[in-house]
């Protein structure tokens, strides 16, 4: 079907987008959920495998305290209720992902309910409702063999590797999401983002969406203005925070091109396709899974001491979103200053420059630009690049009481990069230093306007622009080491021509 | 067909073997749908004396949070995995093509 979509300010004109998103994390415990296999990610196939995650006869299933704990955190940081009891329930579906037919999951009674995830998207805060977070475990990773790509369409057969299956996952499910408008898609990105970031500073799980530790599925609906709500599509295993953005989008630009057609939208599973950014339909209305839950008979049920919880409560470190707060108060850095040094992974590095002597405005603009550009070149984070916050305050300080330029600054951080000695130490060892004393520049700039008479001609003439050539001269002739805008004054003082 | 109702019907049980990927034919259908109504009027036995004081339960034992540390314990030796394999390749286990999703 090969129908012209609607461009995407056509569809705000006539309706209104509800997301719905169900982020699943796998929690970073040492052991699975329910047996003491090593968790690991990247281990030879089925080698992190025992009786109970392989679903054998007679094997019966505990709970890690761990992962328990770490759906607290996750709860609490969501400003979730913790339940007083809840229960684990079994989930029927024959699938060969999981050995035993069933998976371990909550059902009716989740461990945590009814919170809240305030994010900020384009300047607005934006609310958004969680309705639960639960427990449950990890399937295994099949690989489908004979088909033109991997995928499970024409394949002949499938392989599956059990290392993966009863790896503790938390599912964080939102509470529908309306009136975001044209914001939909960034909305979407948001709330993701701001859950990686408070589920790596729980401790909870490395959150590496490239490797399926965190693992999004996108549920979108459309509304006629005025009318109720859509039936919403599921986009499932959305794996990259772009591709939760492009799905949002697609699917509101698909739906609007159904509903205009005067199509009706089927309520189904979607894929999403990395390469294409569009979904397609998954499982089809007929094959809609009845999973028929029950009680899991194996476990007891769960029921936390109101007293551990609020331990874990005092124990949470500061939230991504109080330590923004905090450290833009202390850098004296606008949102849309924070929100680069976020993007560029250096908002840490510049609070403990400051907080080394720096001022923040100078730290905030050394880590930025060239700082940021070095460890992109290196293909490093910023963090990992070789030079501590201390070192960069210091080649700051000698930038400030004139000792280098901010092009001599350059090459002591480079040659702090090279070695891993300090600034001083690079500094005195090469030489850098301004020349900034007018008495040693002199010769230096009376050689190059007798060397230069042409250039000189034209500044004469009242081309004050034309003077680069004898800059350059200078700076080379002093080996990169005078202020620029020091030989520039002089050189035109020397000529009788106002700067 | 009998003629008090069925706590299942044939259509259920046909709907169940076929989530459970199971093949049974007509006859089957027939002897299971009767066998499991006779199973399940005595499991409904039981609700007639459960009275409002006594809650439903999952488990027989009255315990709650049997939790174990997060420790490591040894895994199966790959090959004692794979031995219960129908078959296997590429140290997986190879299973037939999956229903068609796409």
């Amino acid at each position: 079907m090969t129908t012209t979509l609607p461009t995407y300010e056509d569809v705000l004109t006539r309706y209104e987008p509800v997301l719905g998103l169900e982020t699943h994390v796998e929690l970073g415990t040492r052991s699975k959920m329910f047996c003491g296999c090593a968790t690991g990610f990247g281990a030879d196939p089925n080698t992190q495998v025992c009786p109970v995650c392989l679903g054998l006869p007679g094997s019966l299933p505990v709970v890690n305290a761990a992962a328990i704990e770490y759906a607290i955190r996750l709860g609490l940081a969501l400003n979730c209720s913790i339940a007083s009891w809840c229960r684990f329930s079994r989930k029927n579906y024959f699938y060969p992902d999981m050995p035993k037919n069933f998976q371990i999951s909550q059902y009716d009674e989740p461990l945590c309910t009814d919170g809240y995830l305030d994010i900020e998207v384009d300047g607005e805060a934006v609310r958004i409702g969680i309705e639960r977070v639960h427990l449950e475990e990890d399937t295994g990773k099949s690989t489908h063999v004979g088909g033109a790509t991997g995928r499970i369409h024409g394949a002949s057969h499938s392989l599956v590797d059990y290392n993966r299956a009863g790896i503790p996952l938390v599912e964080v499910v939102t509470r529908p999401i309306p009136g975001t408008g044209a914001l939909a898609p960034e909305v979407a990105h948001g709330y993701v983002t701001e859950l990686r970031e408070i589920c790596r500073t729980l401790g909870i799980s490395d959150v590496r969406m490239e490797q399926g530790s965190l693992r999004c599925d996108v549920n979108v609906s459309l509304n006629r203005s005025g009318a109720g709500w859509g039936t919403r599509t599921e986009t499932k295993n959305v794996n990259s925070l772009r591709s939760v953005q492009r799905a949002v989008r697609f699917e509101m630009s698909r739906q609007a091109g159904v509903l205009d057609a005067g199509g009706r939208i089927v309520q189904e599973t979607r894929h999403f396709h990395e390469d294409t950014g569009a979904t397609t339909s998954g499982r089809s209305k007929e094959e809609a899974t009845d999973y028929r839950y029950f009680p899991e008979p194996d476990l007891v049920p769960l029921a936390p001491d109101p007293a551990w919880v609020e331990q874990i409560r005092a124990a949470l470190p500061e939230l991504p979103a109080a330590r923004r707060a905090r450290l833009a108060e202390l850098l004296g850095a606008t949102p849309a200053e924070m929100r680069a040094m976020g993007n560029a992974g250096v908002v840490d590095l510049v609070a403990a420059t400051t907080a080394a002597g720096a001022p923040a405005g100078e730290a905030r603009k050394w880590w930025l630009a060239y700082l940021a550009q070095r460890a992109n070149a290196a293909g490093v984070e910023p963090a990992e690049l070789g030079i501590t916050p201390a070192q960069v305050a210091e080649v700051i300080a000698l930038v400030d009481d004139g000792t280098l330029s901010d092009a001599l600054a350059r090459q002591a951080i480079d040659g702090v990069l090279e070695t891993g000695r300090d600034p001083a130490e690079i500094v005195a060892e090469r030489g850098l230093r301004t020349v900034s004393d007018t008495g040693a520049l002199g010769a230096a700039v009376d050689e190059a306007i007798a060397a230069q008479p042409d250039v000189v001609a034209k500044i004469r003439g009242g081309k004050v622009q034309a003077v680069g050539p004898l800059v350059g001269a200078v700076m080379r002739a002093t080996g990169g080491q005078a202020d620029a805008a020091v030989v520039r004054a002089l050189v035109l003082q020397r000529l009788g021509v106002d700067s | 067909m009998p003629d008090a109702p069925s706590a299942i019907t044939r259509a259920e049980v046909a709907h169940l073997a076929r989530l459970a990927r199971l093949a049974v034919t007509d006859d089957e259908l027939d002897t299971l749908a009767g066998e499991l109504d006779v199973i399940l009027t005595s499991v409904a036995r039981v609700q007639q004396v459960a009275a409002a004081d006594i809650p439903p339960t999952s488990h027989a034992v009255p315990l709650t949070n049997v939790l174990r540390a997060d420790e490591v314990r040894p895994s199966l030796p790959r090959q004692a995995v794979l031995a219960g394999a129908p078959a296997a390749e590429e140290e997986r286990f190879r299973v037939p093509r999956i229903l068609d999703e796409e």
